[in-house]
């Protein structure tokens, strides 16, 4: 376990000089318990509290980032094995295989559909954002510069993946500005890829025989060398054998603060499956479990939409609900005839809501009021709901002056405050609509606002 | 040295509920560890895929990917779900009955039972009934599957605490299973399974739902409920949530606006069969990590890349 919050206040200079960038040394103790600061931010301390805060105060998993700019992944910092035991932090990259003895048509189709496979969703952009360049035949010149070409095309975090040393050695240093990952050191090349990976100062992969002692023997001699970003990949391709060790290693780095194995790991999907489906089966399976790099050998708007909204899924923060911005939300170009539905600010009563009315295809004005993130029904409950919180919010938001009718219609969970509201709207027509959301295009196909 | 992982302790394990009656019989749960942790625990029932049909023809409701596979057989459910044990080899079907929905077509009580017997009598193996969630229709529907199908162990969905009396009593009186539904809420799924033990229903009559929420539409919720159950029933000696789980994939992934969307309707999410098939075993495949024992699905594709995975985790 790790030391408290005050176990690491007595270790500090105690002297409150804020260049850890925070303004005290109780504040910044108070952050390395909680894995949030690194002691290097303060550059005072002692010889002998670094060494005993090292060995307790880094993070359980080693929060690193490959890549640099807009497609940077970050990941590691882990600290739960179960989401809901507070929340997973750091989203898996999704990296796409390319290979030097892969044709141009090839290389440049998936650079293509790299650059496509973007969805909106609310506010956020939901993206695959790496690349692994594969060397297949030694020639550094050649890696180099299909590595050089898929990051100027696309900004894409990149993984270097050679044999050779001299390859890697080559495409690092060019490259070493964007913090590619360079994969991987095994047993034989541990020396001169560490050596590569200080002087780059690029993170590095180690390859396992298939043995978690095979890999910590490597992260053990690599440390020993000063170096701190790892990733993992134990060499297994079995699904299960992989599953399981995904497991040790994570319960090993937050349980036991085992830090051999308190590194990112790396899973290889294009090795484990025959075709792209099933690479995404293994891809499902480990965005739930523990993987902080995936790997598949192309990208597919309809394998690759599926695998992002899981990993969306799977890393929402749990203990915070999530909400839509209160607001008007015009769908498929409503004008001042068309209805006026209104609902909740839970994100998820968003979504379908909006979702259900869009592809309904009919134009529609859908309001969102804040209710905290509370469901409709919960949010009745509440007292947040009500005649006089809808009743205000609807005269407030301006929807009057974008419709010339006056029929607003409420969702069918909330039926009880149809009164209310009507007392709080004078003139205006409450109706009450669909109780299921699937329902709702049927309903806006027939409903017509008086 | 060599490293010696970590073992989590389990104190209790999952009851073993057998859906159905004679060769075709298919048991659940009995699993001592989390979900496919088999280094440290049992699984002794890998857990399945049930196939489901729908007694009424889904055509308008289902996206032409959807009905592609049953085409031939939507407008009959025996011959459905024939196709779907002799063709697909379901070990499990379930048949929502979508022609009960007093919001739709609301078929009477008696015609719906009807035709759930003869599916039930057209087919050897278990049957899962699922209704429309609405209490006073359910009941009527349930009771008299449940008298009809008497002897025949089907399980009975979803049974939720405004209706668990009448269809409890139902399933009690005729032997069947009872699909305990609970709105994605550890306590409520436990004080369900308490109110059923209460009313006679035996512990290994009781299958939990913990109601499914779609790819990008809920999923995290009931993933995480899901976990949490699992955790209390296995390493905190809940024996009230040690119970079996199924999962209504398909009904909630297939409902969804990307699911639907065709390749036409939204070109930059690509093909839409495989966008479905997809969507639909991300899904299943997530509520199987965190403790489903039955997965409900729809396409037979999506059906064999879940299948395959759950033989590759065993
Ligand atoms: S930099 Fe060090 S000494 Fe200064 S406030 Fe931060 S922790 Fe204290």
């Amino acid at each position: 376990m790790g030391l408290t919050g005050i176990e690491i206040f007595k270790l500090l200079p105690k002297t409150n000089c804020g260049d850890c960038g925070v303004p005290t040394c109780l504040a910044f103790a108070m952050n390395l318990a909680s894995g949030k600061a690194e002691l290097d931010a303060c550059p005072h301390v002692s010889e002998e509290a670094k060494e005993k805060l090292a060995a307790d105060s880094a993070p359980p998993v080693r929060p690193l980032t490959v890549g640099a700019g807009d497609y940077a992944v970050k990941v590691g910092g882990e600290t739960v094995l179960f989401r809901h035991e507070k929340t997973f932090v750091n989203k898996p990259g999704l990296a796409t295989l390319v290979t030097t003895d892969e044709d141009e048509a090839s290389v440049n189709g998936k650079l293509e559909r790299f650059k496509a496979c973007q969805f909106e969703r609310v506010d956020l952009n939901l993206r695959p954002e790496m690349f692994a360049v594969k060397d297949t035949s030694g020639d550094a010149a050649k890696f180099t510069a299909l590595a050089k070409k898929i990051s100027d095309a696309t900004g894409a975090a990149l993984i270097l993946m050679s044999d050779s040393v001299d390859a890697l050695k080559a495409a690092a240093t060019e490259l070493k500005d964007q913090k590619p990952m360079i994969y991987a050191a095994t047993a034989d090349n541990a020396d001169a890829l560490g050596e590569l990976a200080k002087e780059t100062g690029c993170p590095l992969a180690v390859k396992g025989d298939g043995t978690l002692d095979g890999v910590i023997a490597l992260t053990q001699k690599l440390t020993g060398m000063g170096l701190k970003d790892l990733i993992i990949d134990t060499g297994t391709r079995d699904l299960k054998k992989a599953f399981e060790e995904q497991i040790h290693i994570r319960r090993a780095a937050i349980k036991d603060r085992f830090r051999p194995l308190g590194f990112p790991t790396i899973v290889f999907a294009n090795e484990m499956a025959d075709d792209l489906l099933n690479e995404g089966v293994v891809a499902a399976t480990f965005i739930a479990k523990y993987a902080a790099f995936i790997v598949m050998s192309d990208v597919k708007p309809e394998v690759t939409f599926p695998l992002l909204l899981e990993r969306l899924n799977i890393y929402t923060d749990p203990q915070r609900p999530m909400t839509a911005e209160q607001g008007i939300y015009p769908i498929n170009n409503p004008d001042e005839n068309s209805p006026v539905l209104v609902t909740c600010n839970f994100s998820l009563t968003y979504f379908i809501v909006g979702g259900e009315i869009e592809s309904s295809r009919q134009p529609a004005w859908l309001l969102v009021q804040d209710t905290e993130g509370l469901s409709v029904m919960t949010a009745w409950a509440a007292g947040k709901f009500n005649g006089e919180t809808v009743g205000t919010f609807v005269s407030k938001c301006g929807i009057m002056d974008k419709v010339k009718h006056k029929s607003i219609v409420i969702p069918g969970y909330a039926a009880a405050i149809s009164g209310e509201l009507e007392e709080e709207l004078p003139g205006w027509t409450v109706v009450v609509g669909p109780r299921e959301a699937s329902h709702i295009p049927k309903f806006l196909k027939e409903f017509k606002p008086e | 040295m060599a490293f010696e992982p970590a073992k989590q302790k389990y104190t209790g394990s999952i009851r073993e509920v057998v859906l159905g009656t004679g060769d075709k019989a298919v048991k659940i749960g009995g699993r001592s560890a989390y979900p496919f942790y088999t280094f440290e625990g049992e699984m002794p029932n890998p857990p399945k895929v049930a196939m489901e049909i729908w007694d009424k023809d889904p055509n308008g409701e289902w996206s032409e990917v959807a009905l592609e596979p049953f085409k031939d057989v939507v407008s009959d459910p025996v011959a459905w779900a024939k196709k779907c044990v002799e063709e697909y080899g379901a070990e499990i079907l379930v048949i929502q009955t979508k022609s009960a929905d007093p919001n739709a077509e609301n078929k009477p009580a008696v015609e719906v039972a009807e035709v759930v017997k003869k599916v039930v009598d057209a087919v050897d193996v278990p049957v899962v009934v699922w209704g429309v969630a609405n209490h006073e229709k359910d009941t009527e529907v349930m009771r008299a599957v449940a008298e009809k199908c008497a002897g025949k162990n089907v399980a009975i969905a979803p049974v939720e605490e405004g209706d668990y009396k009448q269809i409890g009593a139902a399933c009690l009186g005729y032997k069947h299973t009872v699909v305990a539904s609970s709105p994605i809420d550890v306590n409520l799924a436990k004080q369900l399974n308490i109110l059923l033990n209460n009313l006679g229903v035996p512990e290994n009559k009781i299958v939990i739902d913990p109601t499914t929420g779609g790819l990008g539409y809920g999923l995290e919720y009931t993933y995480s409920v899901m976990e949490r159950i699992t955790q209390a029933a296995l390493t905190q000696g809940d024996d009230k949530l040690q119970q079996p789980i199924i999962c209504n994939v398909a009904n909630e992934v297939w409902k969804c606006k990307e699911a639907n969307q065709t390749t036409e309707e939204a070109p930059e999410l690509g093909d839409q069969k495989t966008r479905g098939v997809m969507m639909e075993a991300v899904t299943a495949i997530d509520l199987l990590l965190a403790g489903a024992d039955v997965v409900v699905m729809r396409h037979p594709e999506a059906i064999q890349l879940v299948k395959g995975f759950i033989e590759k985790m065993m």
